[in-house]
């Protein structure tokens, strides 16, 4: 029995008559303590999917499920606790006036947790933030170190699955790479399973066992970190992609003006 | 002409913040010839900088001081305004990052092109149209007449980013400085675009400064590579020698990205070492 | 205490919330004409405080053997048609502007507030029903409804201070729906959302704060008109009822005697521009300083 498995999944925006079909039928599954990720370009409809399956977005259709039991369009309290997201923008996803343990105090009160002293100076510890940090403000930390406060809110409730939204993109290459060595410590020490969604297929590759690639809304190659690092895929987008992401090369840029 | 495009020397440009005096950009130098040469720099490193002041184009409160920053020969530090003006866009161009942020909203794409050749040179509207519509085609715009009439939330970032380099190479310049050009577009676009901006470069004998963050991008790409950290160039060697490089800021750089043709376990963590700001 | 402000590591939420409030506090102290502004609101709020002690004479007390003198040394600023001192009474009147100013203040910045963040979070038909009764008061010139409400009601200042209110507070409500709407999307609010947050919790702890720069400039800034539309009234006589020292009243009685015996309009009317004057410049001296933060 996988721990997430989803299931023709759609979801789409508009009016009636004006609908756009931003994820269609998708399906996947990913093992307990796994990580799977998401390549694709932009508006593949990666991000969505993650949405749904976080429970921001309520309007799809198809089935998700977590360890077995379905998981509700509306989520529960517990459902909630089970699954968190780390979001894309350090800058956007702390809010400007609460402080880091305010942020960080908020699911402990949410889900009356006990001992909030006590977790919320173990969930920075984890993250390797030191007491000085405890009460500042998002403007007075570093891309990085916002960061870490997200992933720090993000672990605090102890979630199975956790989601990552292109969780190193905004960051400098020196500051991502501590990023994704904490995430993969993480992963390790707490048995984690992750989701993560991502254009840059390098970190992709870094980050995850297995590899989902999207285009406009459809799921058309699933495979692994070994095959891509490899060049053993077989749709044709992947294969550009793939070549794309290695870097510039002009006669491959000649080869598809050709093509 | 012999030498170079573009020589500078001993560059520096200074903040008057509250917070006290910044120190931008520390003595930097390097001459740009008919080549791609690539800066590469993290946040703050003064990459963007760099690419401003030879345009002097940096805010209000920024002191530009060099000990020589000349334009096939012309010394651009001593140039008035007036004479800066007809250097931007006719010697000189930039390319920036979003072509969403940085084409006007409200005029069609096509005049905006139009209207960078008009600022140059005497011409009718129809002859400066006519230049429009062949500068779209040569940047791979396959109906150039119908794109001429867009508007820029009509076209996509690839191509919004073609109608940039349409826009600033309309004048024929000498030297191209590109602002992070495709770090907002998709990779498959990213190569397209870039393609393009090599065959330009190429046919026409510009000059191209390639400005990123992107190392593995300007090293396939560029054919030198200057890499700055706290406002200094800290390694400058030719692109195919960069997994040679020898300053230990590099050599972080590049333990600590994530490759494809190279998996890791963990990825180096880049230990800061105060003696490169003095380096 | 200085060290306590202005330390690097912050032991409390207390001291941080303090340490914020005093640096913006020094942000604000830059501006010469906010603080001006804030100078100006202080002395106001001294002097209605403390009238009886300032005013030198009782405001009521009629005279009429001192009808209509010129500033003087016993009366400063002169006297009226019956004798009263006219520094006595806009020494008085200050506690009726202050009153009015407070009472408006706080009724409307909070149902305003509530019902723009409400209509804007919650979206849809609850949206729509809000604004249109935002908008319907919205339609209405502010004197002419508070000249409605007044003739409804009856005169007195305590109805033309609900009249008043009942005019500004769709200005607000706009204004909070407005920055809803932008925070909304925000992705702090999604992580709040992905953690269980009802939307009582969100609204309250994360979109309001994030309002309250906004309302507060505004607030400051309506003062300005509302002290203006409470002398209209009062210049009318729908407001503050004689013998009261109303300032707009005391306008409003002081019209006829303008030529020839200038300080009777002329002090209500300054007093009346200083406050407006100086609620402006606080109020733009706090837009500078709680908006856009550009840290």
């Amino acid at each position: 029995m996988s721990f997430l498995d989803v299931r023709n999944l759609s979801v789409s925006f508009g009016r009636p008559g004006d609908r756009m079909r931003a994820v269609e039928d998708v399906s996947f599954s990913v093992a307990q303590g796994e990580a799977y990720g998401l390549v694709g370009e932009s508006g593949c409809g990666k991000s969505t999917i993650l949405r749904a399956v976080s429970g921001l977005n309520a309007a799809w259709t198809g089935s998700i499920s977590l360890e077995g039991t379905a998981l509700t369009p509306r989520r529960t309290l517990e459902q909630h606790r089970r699954v968190q997201m780390v979001f894309q923008d350090p800058y956007g996803s702390l809010h400007p006036r609460h402080t880091v343990d305010a942020i960080l105090g908020e699911p402990i009160a949410i889900h009356g947790m006990g001992d909030a002293n006590g977790r919320i100076q173990r969930a920075l510890d984890q993250v390797g933030l030191g007491r000085a940090f405890r009460f500042r403000y998002p403007h007075q930390l570093s891309g990085g170190q916002r960061q870490r406060v997200a992933i720090a809110r993000a672990m605090i409730l102890e979630p199975r699955l956790l989601l990552l939204d292109e969780p190193t993109s905004a960051l400098d290459v020196s500051i991502q790479a501590e990023v994704l060595n904490l995430l993969s410590d993480l992963r390790r020490d707490r048995g984690l399973t992750y989701l993560l969604v991502s254009h840059d297929l390098a970190v992709v590759a870094h980050m995850c066992e297995r590899v989902g690639v999207m285009r406009q809304g459809k799921l058309i190659e699933e495979t692994d970190a070994a095959a891509i690092r490899a060049g053993r895929v077989g749709e044709a987008y992947t294969r550009r992609f793939v070549e794309a992401s290695a870097g510039y090369d002009r006669a491959m840029a000649q080869e598809w003006e050709t093509a | 002409m012999s030498g170079p495009l573009l020589e500078v020397r001993d560059l520096n440009v200074r903040f008057d913040t509250p917070h006290g005096l910044v120190h931008a950009v520390r003595g930097v130098g390097f001459a740009l010839g008919r080549e791609k040469v690539g800066i590469v720099g993290e946040s703050g490193s003064g990459k963007s900088m760099t690419g401003r002041s030879i345009l002097r184009i940096t805010p209000r409160n920024a002191h530009v001081t060099a000990a020589r920053l000349s334009l096939e020969g012309e010394d651009l530090l001593a140039a008035s305004e007036k004479r800066m003006r007809e250097v931007r866009g006719r010697r000189v161009s930039m390319i920036l990052q979003d072509p969403k942020y940085s084409l006007n909203p409200v005029m069609r794409v096509g005049d905006q092109v139009a209207e960078s050749f008009l600022l140059h040179h005497k011409a009718s509207k129809a002859q400066a149209r006519e230049r429009a519509l062949d500068m779209l085609a040569q940047v791979r715009i396959r109906d150039p007449q119908r794109v001429y009439r867009l508007y820029p939330h009509e076209v996509s970032g690839g191509m919004g980013q073609r109608i940039m380099i349409a826009m600033m190479l309309v004048p024929e310049p000498a030297i191209l400085i590109a602002d992070e050009p495709t770090s907002a577009l998709d990779v498959t676009v990213r190569t397209q675009v870039l393609a393009i901006l090599d065959d330009l470069v190429t046919q026409r004998g510009l000059g191209l400064l390639f400005i990123s963050h992107d190392l593995n991008l300007v090293s396939t790409f560029c054919d030198r590579v200057l890499v700055m950290y706290a406002g200094r160039i800290v390694e400058e060697c030719a692109a195919r020698d960069l997994e040679h490089a020898t300053h230990p800021y590099t050599r972080g750089l590049l333990d600590a990205m994530p490759r494809l043709n190279a998996p890791r376990k963990r990825l180096a963590v880049l230990d800061r070492d105060p003696a490169w700001r003095g380096a | 205490m200085n060290a306590w402000l202005t330390a690097e590591v912050v032991e409390s939420a207390w001291q941080a919330r303090a340490q914020r409030a005093w640096f913006g506090w020094l942000r604000f102290v830059r501006n010469p004409l906010a603080l001006a502004g804030l100078a100006i609101i202080v002395a106001l709020a001294v002097v209605a405080l403390f009238a009886p002690w300032i005013a030198t004479q009782d405001p009521f007390a009629q005279e009429l053997t001192q009808r209509l003198q010129p500033p003087s040394a016993q009366h400063w600023f002169g006297t009226d048609q019956v004798g009263r001192d006219l520094f006595s009474r806009v020494v008085h009147g200050s506690r009726i502007t202050l009153y009015i100013v407070f009472l408006v203040g706080i009724i409307v910045a909070p149902i305003g507030l509530a019902v723009g963040a409400i209509a804007g979070y919650a979206g849809g038909k609850v949206d729509t029903v809000l604004m249109r009764v935002t908008d319907i008061f919205l339609a209405f010139p502010s004197l002419v409804l508070a000249l409605a409400f007044v003739a409804a009601l009856g005169p007195g200042l305590l109805n033309a201070v609900i009249a008043i209110a009942l005019t500004h507070w769709p200005g607000f409500a706009r204004l909070a729906r407005a920055e809803t709407l932008v925070v909304r999307s925000s992705d702090y609010i999604a992580a709040s959302r992905i953690q269980g947050a009802s939307a009582l919790r969100i609204l309250l702890r994360h979109v309001i704060p994030m309002c309250m720069p906004s309302v507060i400039v505004r607030t400051s800034l309506s003062m300005a008109g509302v002290i203006l539309t409470a002398a209209g009234l009062g210049f009318l006589g729908l407001g503050a009822q004689p013998p009261s020292p109303e300032w707009g009243a005391m306008l409003s009685s002081g019209r006829r005697f303008l030529i020839d015996y200038w300080w009777m309009p002329t002090f209500p009317g300054l007093a009346i521009m200083l406050v407006s004057l100086a609620f402006n410049l606080l109020g733009d001296g706090l837009r500078d300083v709680l908006d856009p933060r550009s840290e």
